[in-house]
C-alpha cells in the first residue's frame, strides 16, 4: 500500500533582502495511514517550514510532497493543521462552536450534520460546555483543545500538529498529550506531530523521525516499541522509555555537532527498517 | 466613581450655562451680540414649535446620512480592494496621500459650478471629506490581519471571499468603526458648512438667514442644535461600536484566565 504522506528530497530555501536561508536541505520520509509519527529536532531546524510545506502553505524549493498519491500544491482537503499559537489561530470574534464550525462551511454538509460534527468534536476534547464561550474566556489549555476540536470536526485524513503544546504549562501539557493519544487510538486518524521535546516525541509516537540541525536532513528514524497503552506515570519511568529518550537525545546532540549517526546508540535502539 | 463623574460633568455644564446668563446681563459683553442663556433657550423653544425648523433639520440630516453612507460604503470597498489586489496599494499610495489633504471646503466653488444649491452639492463635500477617514482606517485595519489566523484559514481551504468575510473583515472592523465615527463627525461639519456657504436648504442656511435678519438669539439657538446633533451622533456611533465589537480587547476589558 502506498504511504499516505510521501515526502522525498524536500528542500526549502528562503530568499529575501539579500539573505539566503536554507531552512530544510533534504528530507525524505513517509507516513503510513493510521500512524502517529513524531518529528523531533533541535530548535531552528525548520520543523515549522516542513509542516507548512506538507500543508501546502509553502511551496518547496525542490523535492515533492505526495498526499494520498497526489502532489500537494495548495492546502489539500483532508488535511488539518493545529498551530502552536492557539491564541492567534482561533478567531476571537467567533464563539467556540462557530470557530469549530467555520471550516465545515467550506464542505458540502447539511446544517444538521455540521452541528453534529461540532458537538461531537467538542465532546471528545471535553469541552461540550464551552460551545457558547469566546476563546479568550478560556484558559490556554482549553483554547488549544478548541483548536484540536476544530481539526477533528473537519474529519481530516491526516492531522498535522506544529508544537501544539509548547506554550502551555507542564500539567496541561501532560493532559493534552494523553488526549491526543486517546483520540488517535479511538478515531484511527493519522497524526504527524512536530515537537522539540524529546520526551514528548517518545511518549506520543509510534515512530520518531529525528531531524538534524540546519541544514536539515533526516538524522534517524526510530520505532518506538513501547506498549500501546501508555500513561504519564508508568510509561515515563519504564526502562525502555529511558533508553529510547536517551538514544534520541544522543542523536540530537550528534546532529548539533554535525555528525551523522555516531556510535549507533548504546541504548541498543533499532532504527526502523522502514524508511 | 461613575456617579461622581456624571455629577461633576453636570455641575460643570450648569456653571457654564450660568456664566452665559450672568456675563451678558452684567454688561461685560454686548447683549445684542451675546444674548443670555435664558433668551437663547426661549428662542430654541420657539424654533422647535416651528415647522420650518424641523424641515431644515430633516434636510441637514438627509445630507449627512446619505453622504456618510456613500463615504462609508465606498471607503470600505475601495480599502479592501486596494489591500487585497496585489500591487494596487503601492500603485495608489501616492495618489491617496496627495488627494487626502485637500480640504473639502476648497471644493465649494466646484460644487456650486456643478450642482448649484442642490442636495448634490452638499453630498459632494460631505462624501469627499468623510471618505478618506474611512478609507485610511480600512487600509490600516486590513494590514492588521494576523498571519497565523490567515494561514489557519488557508489551511482549512477557505477561499479568497471566505477569508475576506471571516478573517479580514472582522480584523478590520475595529478600525473601520473608528473611521466611521470620525467620518460621522466630519460629515456633519461639512453638511452644515455647505448649507451655510452655498445656501443649500438645512440648518446651516437657517443660521445664515437668522444672522442676516439680526435674529441673534435664534442664530445661537440653531448653533446649539448643531452642537447637540454632533453630541448625539458621537454617542450613537460609540454605542454601535461597543455592540459590534463586544469581542474586542478594547471593549471586553480584562479577562481572568
Amino acid at each position: 500500500m502506498d504511504a499516505l504522506l510521501d515526502i522525498s528530497g524536500l528542500r526549502k530555501v528562503y530568499e529575501g533582502s539579500g539573505r539566503r536561508v536554507e531552512a530544510v536541505r533534504d528530507l525524505t520520509f513517509t507516513v503510513e495511514s493510521g500512524e502517529l509519527v513524531c518529528v523531533v529536532g533541535p530548535s531552528g531546524c525548520g520543523k515549522t517550514t516542513l509542516l507548512k510545506c506538507l500543508g501546502g502553505l509553502l511551496a518547496p524549493t525542490a523535492g515533492r510532497v505526495l498526499f494520498a498519491g497526489k502532489p500537494v500544491s495548495g492546502p489539500p482537503p483532508g488535511m488539518a493543521l493545529v498551530f502552536q499559537e492557539y491564541g492567534r489561530s482561533l478567531f476571537p470574534w467567533m464563539r467556540v462552536a462557530e470557530n469549530v464550525e467555520l471550516p465545515l462551511k467550506q464542505k458540502d454538509l447539511s446544517k444538521a450534520r455540521r452541528r453534529e460534527l461540532v458537538a461531537d468534536a467538542l465532546a471528545s476534547v471535553g469541552l461540550a460546555d464551552a460551545a457558547g464561550a469566546y476563546p479568550w474566556q478560556l484558559s490556554g489549555g482549553m483554547q488549544q483543545r478548541v483548536a484540536i476540536a476544530r481539526a477533528l470536526a473537519y474529519e481530516p485524513d491526516v492531522l498535522l500538529m506544529d508544537e501544539p503544546f509548547a506554550a502551555v504549562d507542564a500539567q496541561t501539557r501532560a493532559d493534552l498529550e494523553d488526549l491526543v493519544r486517546g483520540l488517535w487510538r479511538e478515531r484511527g486518524i493519522t497524526i504527524l506531530f512536530v515537537t522539540h521535546d524529546i520526551d514528548e516525541a517518545v511518549y506520543l509516537g509510534e515512530r520518531v523521525v529525528v531531524l538534524s540541525a540546519s541544514p536539515t536532513v533526516v538524522q534517524e528514524q526510530l520505532k518506538v516499541d513501547l506498549p500501546d497503552e501508555r500513561d504519564q506515570l508508568t510509561t515515563r519511568v519504564a526502562p525502555r522509555f529511558a533508553e529510547l529518550r536517551t538514544h534520541v537525545y544522543e542523536q540530537i546532540q550528534a546532529a548539533k555537532r554535525g555528525k551523522a549517526d555516531p556510535a549507533g546508540g548504546k541504548a541498543d535502539a533499532e532504527p526502523a527498517d522502514r524508511p | 466613581m461613575k456617579g461622581l463623574n456624571a455629577a461633576l460633568g453636570a455641575a460643570g455644564l450648569a456653571a457654564f450655562l450660568a456664566l452665559g446668563e450672568v456675563v451678558p446681563r452684567t454688561g461685560l459683553v454686548k447683549e445684542s451680540y451675546f444674548p443670555p442663556t435664558s433668551r437663547i433657550a426661549s428662542a430654541l423653544g420657539d424654533e422647535i414649535t416651528d415647522g420650518a425648523f424641523w424641515s431644515a433639520l430633516g434636510d441637514t440630516l438627509t445630507g449627512w446620512a446619505i453622504g456618510l453612507a456613500i463615504a462609508v460604503g465606498a471607503g470600505v470597498v475601495v480599502g479592501v480592494l486596494v489591500s487585497v489586489v496585489p500591487y494596487l496599494r503601492e500603485a495608489t499610495a501616492s495618489t491617496i496621500e496627495f488627494l487626502r489633504p485637500i480640504p473639502s471646503v476648497a471644493l465649494i466653488p466646484l460644487a456650486v459650478l456643478l450642482y448649484g444649491t442642490e442636495l448634490r452639492s452638499v453630498l459632494l463635500l460631505v462624501v469627499y471629506a468623510s471618505f478618506w477617514q474611512v478609507l485610511i482606517q480600512t487600509l490600516y485595519g486590513v494590514q492588521d490581519v494576523d498571519p497565523v489566523a490567515e494561514e489557519t484559514a488557508r489551511s482549512y481551504g477557505l477561499g479568497t471571499w471566505a477569508r475576506v468575510r471571516y478573517v479580514l473583515w472582522p480584523t478590520a472592523l475595529p478600525y473601520v468603526m473608528t473611521g466611521v465615527r470620525l467620518a460621522a463627525a466630519v460629515a456633519l461639519i461639512l453638511a452644515i458648512t455647505a448649507e451655510l456657504v452655498i445656501g443649500a436648504p438645512g440648518l446651516g442656511q437657517q443660521i445664515a438667514v437668522a444672522q442676516s435678519s439680526q435674529a441673534v438669539p435664534e442664530m445661537y439657538a440653531l448653533i446649539v442644535v448643531t452642537g447637540l446633533l454632533g453630541l448625539l451622533i458621537n454617542v450613537g456611533a460609540r454605542t454601535v461600536e461597543r455592540r459590534a465589537l463586544a469581542w474586542h480587547q478594547s471593549v471586553r476589558g480584562e479577562v481572568a484566565v
